[in-house]
């Protein structure tokens, strides 16, 4: 599963720094018919964290109505130098996560 | 013989049934119709008005126009520019009183189009204002920028421009495209332009590179593009959809520089293609919607908003239809025949109108798609089975002698059209 991440690497203390992350990933329904004429069974990433310095500071469930190749962004307030860990699971049960270090002072 | 939906089904719905159209059938039901917009659909739709016995006024701030179709085989050094410019001398010989200005707004209740220096009164108003760039929708893209990044979507002094810059860029240097998302005038446009900008580069500059950033994970006529990319420009165009992060979210003129949300493209030549809407008569008159864009009738093209204002070409919401030249000449031979009947009091039948879109991957190369159209619940739907796209595999002969029907289509389009 590839993603495009998109973290700062520095920022001044209480900045509000913007985190931005491209999964590709097909977002099937569980819907939609194959060439077989067979239901594509269902995977969808349903569980999305952000772990800032090892503390969850964002989560998000997500439905089957995210599109494929689901884009997510969100803000952090930048407290301390840590690691910015972000992480999901999709319905075949893989853990992915993506790691950057963001730098404050 | 009239022009009845049966020839225009028969001729393709294209500009070859005017020869057909008789002037003298019409002593009675003659009407004053106004057009603004001398490209492909106002050109058309006038011209076939005349033809058929009407009093028609053309408003257009242009003396010549410049086509879209066939600018981007100027870019690439294939032909000159004079090859897409048309005059409208040939328009005034058909009848059509050609009238050099700006509508600046429609007056309804009188039913009159608002000029600087004056009024034109109409019994029904057309509308072919084409596209308008939307200024407002890129970050740091704007009027200004667009004399550094041309979008050249615009034929004329913008495709000379984004012609200047590749003439005078180094070897090596990178050409991008930005793409925005749909809808757009000329959905396979984009990849066309890539296409003949790579075979200007592979002979002139080949260690260049031709990069397409692109707001969308799909496109026209994808897999006779890639098709084509590889067996004539290997590791030349390279193409960076949505899903890759490819979505262009602002510029830089200043640094000819490119951002999306995960990366910052510095390059040598930026052929930026903002976001579009109808142009801007269709606002000022009231018949664009929230979208930008103008609902119509599938079968007359007259306004969902305003009545007694058709509108067609790339400006309206025509459904399943692209946005095309092709598709704009079809559209207008509708309306102009709509348009007829009801100024003679009668009903307007479902057309059926159908677009081909050709696209040059080289000189020698090229391949289409195509599709027929008709109302389905108050929208042009495309008819199941009834268009297609050229094979892919097809042996090179095959894609030669589309590119002669490239060629002759755009000379009898604009024949027909302007000549």
């Amino acid at each position: 599963m590839v993603a495009m991440v998109n973290i700062p690497e520095t920022a001044a203390p209480g900045e509000i720094v913007e985190v931005k992350i491209l999964i590709s990933h097909p977002m099937e329904t569980g819907f939609r018919t194959g060439a077989d004429g067979k239901l594509v069974p269902r995977n969808i990433i349903h569980d999305f964290r952000c772990l800032y310095g090892g503390t969850e500071v964002f989560r998000a469930e997500i439905f089957p109505a995210i599109a494929a190749n689901p884009f997510l962004g969100f803000f952090l307030r930048a407290v301390e130098t840590a690691e910015v860990e972000l992480l999901w699971t999709d319905e075949t049960g893989e853990e992915h996560s993506e790691r950057r270090t963001l730098t404050v002072g | 013989m009239r022009l009845t939906r049966r020839t225009l089904v028969a001729t393709g719905g294209t500009a070859l049934a005017l020869p057909f159209l008789n002037r003298a059938a019409h002593a009675q039901g003659r009407g004053r119709v106004v057009v603004v917009g001398g490209g492909f659909g106002g050109a058309t739709a006038a011209r076939a008005l005349a033809s058929l016995g009407h009093e028609v006024t053309l408003v257009e701030r242009q003396p010549t126009y410049w086509t879209c179709p066939f600018s981007n085989t100027v870019l690439a050094g294939l032909n000159p520019i004079e090859s897409i410019a048309f005059g409208y001398d040939g328009l005034s010989a058909a009848g059509v009183t050609v009238v050099r200005g700006e509508a600046q707004g429609i007056d309804t209740d009188a039913s009159q189009v608002r000029l600087s220096d004056g009024s034109l009164p109409y019994d029904r108003l057309i509308l072919a204002p084409g596209i308008d760039l939307r200024y407002d929708a890129l970050p740091g893209y704007d009027e200004a920028a667009s004399e550094v990044m041309p979008h050249a979507w615009k034929a004329g002094a913008q495709t000379e421009l984004l012609r200047r810059q590749l003439e005078a860029m180094e070897d090596g240097g990178v050409v991008a495209i930005a793409v925005p998302e749909n809808p757009f005038r000329c959905p396979p446009g984009p990849y066309e332009r890539a296409s003949l900008i790579a075979h200007y580069l592979k002979s002139t500059k080949p260690r260049s590179k031709v990069l397409i950033l692109d707001a969308k994970d799909a496109f026209s006529k994808r897999p006779l593009f890639e098709e084509a990319w590889a067996a004539l420009y290997p590791g030349l165009v390279e193409w960076v959809p949505v899903s890759m992060g490819g979505k262009v979210v602002g510029v830089d003129p200043a640094t000819l520089t490119l951002m999306t949300d995960f990366a910052e493209h510095q390059v040598a030549v930026a052929n930026v293609i903002p976001p579009q809407r109808a142009g801007g008569i269709a606002d000022a008159s009231g018949v664009a919607d929230a979208t930008g864009w103008c609902p119509v009738s599938p079968e007359t093209f007259e306004s969902a908003l305003v009545p007694g204002i058709h509108v067609i070409g790339d400006a309206c919401l025509a459904g399943a239809m692209p946005k095309s030249a092709f598709s704009a000449n079809a559209q207008a031979l509708v309306a102009a025949q709509a348009i007829d009947m009801l100024l003679r009091g009668e009903t307007p039948g479902a057309p059926k109108l159908i677009n081909t879109c050709y696209s040059l991957a080289a000189p020698d190369y090229a391949f289409t798609v195509a599709g027929v159209y008709q109302p389905v619940e108050g929208a042009l739907a495309e008819v199941e089975s009834a268009g297609g796209t050229s094979p892919v595999g097809a042996p090179p002969d095959v894609r030669a002698t589309e590119a002669d029907y490239a060629r002759a289509w755009y000379a009898t389009i604009t024949g027909s059209v302007f000549g």
